[in-house]
């Protein structure tokens, strides 16, 4: 009798923890998928201020005969400036769907050449390779740079009890190639004669990813201070040395969040807890960062393409006064002749519209600095002609 | 006799079977039955065939890439697949995804066998219970929401123990600190020890609760305090559990990929301190380069990836290795 009841025991206890173990086991497998599940990645693309614009029908948009769904990928630098526009042409032609995906600009310039889209959004002008693949989809014609969406590409920085930073190309070059690393250094101190600079380590950030912001900023460097920034350039961050982040939040999440830090951006993020630099050109002052200032040195621009082509090659030591010379064009790539007859009539009524005088001031709303108008004249006569 | 003949099905049938033999011939035949073999018996197929194609797909992409790459796959300091001629190597990503889940193994496993000691062993059953929840509630936080914590409140705040570290460790070279933003591989292994602290802490949890009462009160029966009983009866029967424990939370701190994206300054150097920004690990460079890349590219990030898959079946099949060499000696395996 004894021997018996001494084995109930264990057994009940057994029991018990059998079940608490079996739950318990189970939590961490609950808590494991859940942990799973949170790998994603994250989407760094900004929302600019394209919400604003209320979708009343816009009298001024000639939608002609253009109907069905009009495909256009390229560049995610210019995909907020679309959004805006696609919103104000929809609502007013409401026979056409526009489709355009930010898949970057290579990505957007191959479906272009294979013929998946009817235009194709880009930060740099073709290259003469993707000309001549272009000609096979152009029946008769060839692809051709518009210039539509330019921007400024503001210099951010954190730097307590200074506001007011000027820089030129040479300092900017010195300081990202990690030679210049500390705020109180003497070429820092001569071109801000007025502030006191503190005695600060620099905490230059640039992108890990890779990036059409990068490819412009470095291609600056590479322009207006070939001595100091020996590097070829390209969307991947080159320089070694230095602080880096992903996406423009996270570079702008970098400098605001660290003393001493400075980096490149698009304009709509160098905003709340940093100042931007005043960059020393040619011209008497230095410039600010501004859309006005962007579209000022994208007048000093000149027209490198050829026959319909209106690839721009931006002047980086502009004259001008207040011109800003980090400045980036993107383009839209289209066939001079040789569209597709189905899509033809969407595309020439919806690029008549970007490029007309609503299209581009809608450009300042969203952050993105408007083409001047010498320019914007030959891209409208470009597109009437388009076939 | 009875008994064994309705147990099996396959003897001869007697002349007048009774009812618990038809019952049993019927059960085996049942359609239940038979679509939960099949389902059974296809899931465990089915991941098999899966983990198999995932095999293939990554060999196949990373064979591609790899033959085209014109610099030493495994000791190249460079990733540039898009160049002309393209080079890339996984040195620094291997450094740093290795490195970063050392430091955040040292720090996490003592940490974690230490919570689940205390709430096994020493908390009051009122105060257990709650931490207990708690750090089951860590395990849910997704790893993008301790990236924004990482990059937002915690590499801030490290400027005062990098300091530290620095002037007390700063002559052994690898703790130097240059007053680079804290955004190195120190801060990445200490991110990654908070977000595999739960699982290491939780499935060591459950491995103490099992070890046998009867040989804990025998070890205090012979005078030994609660530290020697723990020492001698708990921490025996519960190691291989705990390096399986330790094993799930290294696989996770491997595979990491946007918290570790969020919180270091990547690049493709390694730099002699682990207090200098810089490095980069396999997940976080696929993640950095993914949208962006080319045909190239991506075939260039795969066959990172394959090298990472390697990685966490070598480390898995050690884990295995280790806790079959224990088997005999403990009755815990997690």
């Amino acid at each position: 009798m004894d021997g018996g009841s001494w084995k109930e025991i264990p057994k009940v206890k057994l029991q018990r923890k059998n079940r608490l173990r079996a739950l318990s086991l189970g939590a961490v497998a609950v808590t494991g998928a859940l942990t799973l599940t949170a790998c994603g990645s994250d989407d760094t693309g900004g929302s600019g201020g394209a919400g604003d614009s209320t979708a009343a029908a816009d009298s001024n948009i000639d939608c002609g005969d253009a109907k069905g769904q009009l495909l256009a990928d390229g560049s995610s630098a210019q995909k907020n400036a679309i959004d805006a526009w696609v919103k104000q042409y929809s609502a007013a032609c409401k026979d056409v769907v526009i489709n355009y995906k930010g898949s970057g600009s290579g990505a957007g310039i191959t479906a272009f050449t294979q013929g998946q889209v009817a235009f194709a959004g880009s930060d740099s002008a073709l290259k003469p390779e993707e000309v001549t693949a272009s000609k096979e989809i152009c029946t008769g014609g060839q692809g051709i740079d518009l210039p539509m969406v330019g921007g400024p590409i503001a210099v951010g920085y954190n730097v307590p009890g200074v506001d007011n930073l000027v820089l030129d190309a040479k300092t900017l070059a010195l300081i990202f190639d990690s030679k210049i690393s500390n705020w109180n250094d003497k070429a820092i101190a001569a071109l801000n004669p007025e502030a006191t600079l503190p005695d600060l380590k620099i905490q230059a950030f640039h992108r890990s990813d890779e990036s059409g912001t990068t490819d412009n900023f470095t291609k600056y460097l590479i322009a207006a201070a070939p001595d100091q920034w020996k590097y070829e350039g390209g969307k991947a961050w080159e320089a070694k040395g230095g602080q880096s982040a992903q996406g423009s939040s996270g570079v702008a999440q970098g400098v605001k969040g660290t003393e001493g830090a400075i980096s490149y951006m698009e304009l709509s993020y160098a905003k709340d807890g940093m100042s931007t630099v005043s960059i020393k050109t040619d011209a008497a002052e230095p410039a600010k960062a501004t859309i006005e200032n962007a579209t000022k040195a994208i007048g000093e621009a000149k027209i490198v393409g050829t026959g319909k082509d209106l690839a721009l090659e931006v002047n980086y030591q502009p004259k001008t006064d207040g011109a800003y010379p980090i400045t980036l064009v993107t383009y839209e790539i289209v066939c001079d002749k040789g569209n597709k007859a189905d899509t033809l009539p969407a595309t020439k009524s919806f690029l008549t519209y970007i490029a007309s005088e609503d299209g581009q001031a809608l450009l300042a709303d969203a952050g993105y600095a408007p083409m001047p108008e010498e320019i914007i004249t030959k891209v409208r006569t470009t597109i009437s002609e388009l076939s | 006799m009875d008994i064994s003949t309705t147990k099996d099905t396959a003897a001869p049938p007697t002349p007048q079977p009774s009812a618990d033999q038809k019952r049993a011939e019927r059960g085996t035949t049942r359609p239940g039955d038979r679509i939960f073999l099949g389902l059974s018996r296809g899931s465990g197929i089915f991941l098999l065939a899966l983990m198999a194609a995932i095999a293939v797909f990554l060999s196949y992409r990373a064979a591609l890439a790899i033959s085209k790459d014109e610099a030493n796959f495994f000791t190249t300091f460079e990733w540039n697949p898009t160049a002309v001629p393209p080079e890339f190597g996984i040195a620094v990503l291997a450094f740093g995804t290795i490195v970063s889940s050392i430091i955040a193994m040292a720090i996490a496993v003592p940490v974690a066998v230490g919570i689940a000691l205390f709430i096994t062993h020493y908390a009051p059953r009122k105060l257990g219970g709650p931490i207990a929840y708690v750090i089951d509630l860590l395990a849910a936080v997704p790893s993008i929401v301790y990236g924004l914590w990482g990059a937002l409140v915690l590499v801030p705040q490290l400027d005062g123990l990098y300091g530290w570290l620095n002037d007390y460790l700063g002559w052994t070279g690898i703790l130097e600190w240059q007053g680079g933003a804290p955004r190195s591989m120190l801060t990445v292994g200490i991110l990654l020890a908070i977000m595999i602290l739960p699982i290491i802490t939780n499935v060591s949890r459950e491995v103490f609760r099992q070890v046998p009462q009867m040989q804990e009160e025998a070890a205090l029966a012979l005078g030994a305090t609660r530290w020697e009983v723990i020492k001698m009866a708990v921490l025996p029967f519960g190691r291989s559990g705990v390096i399986s424990a330790s094993m799930l939370g290294l696989g996770r701190a491997l595979g990491e990929t946007m918290a570790v994206a969020m919180v270091l300054s990547p690049s493709f150097e390694i730099n002699a301190s682990l207090l200098d920004p810089g490095g980069g690990t396999f997940a976080q460079n696929i993640a950095s380069k993914f949208s962006e890349a080319t045909e190239m590219g991506r075939d260039a990030l795969i066959a990172s990836g394959l090298v990472l898959f390697v990685i966490t079946l070598l480390v898995n099949g050690a884990a295995r290795l280790i806790i079959a060499r224990r088997k005999e000696f403990s009755g815990a395996n997690a």
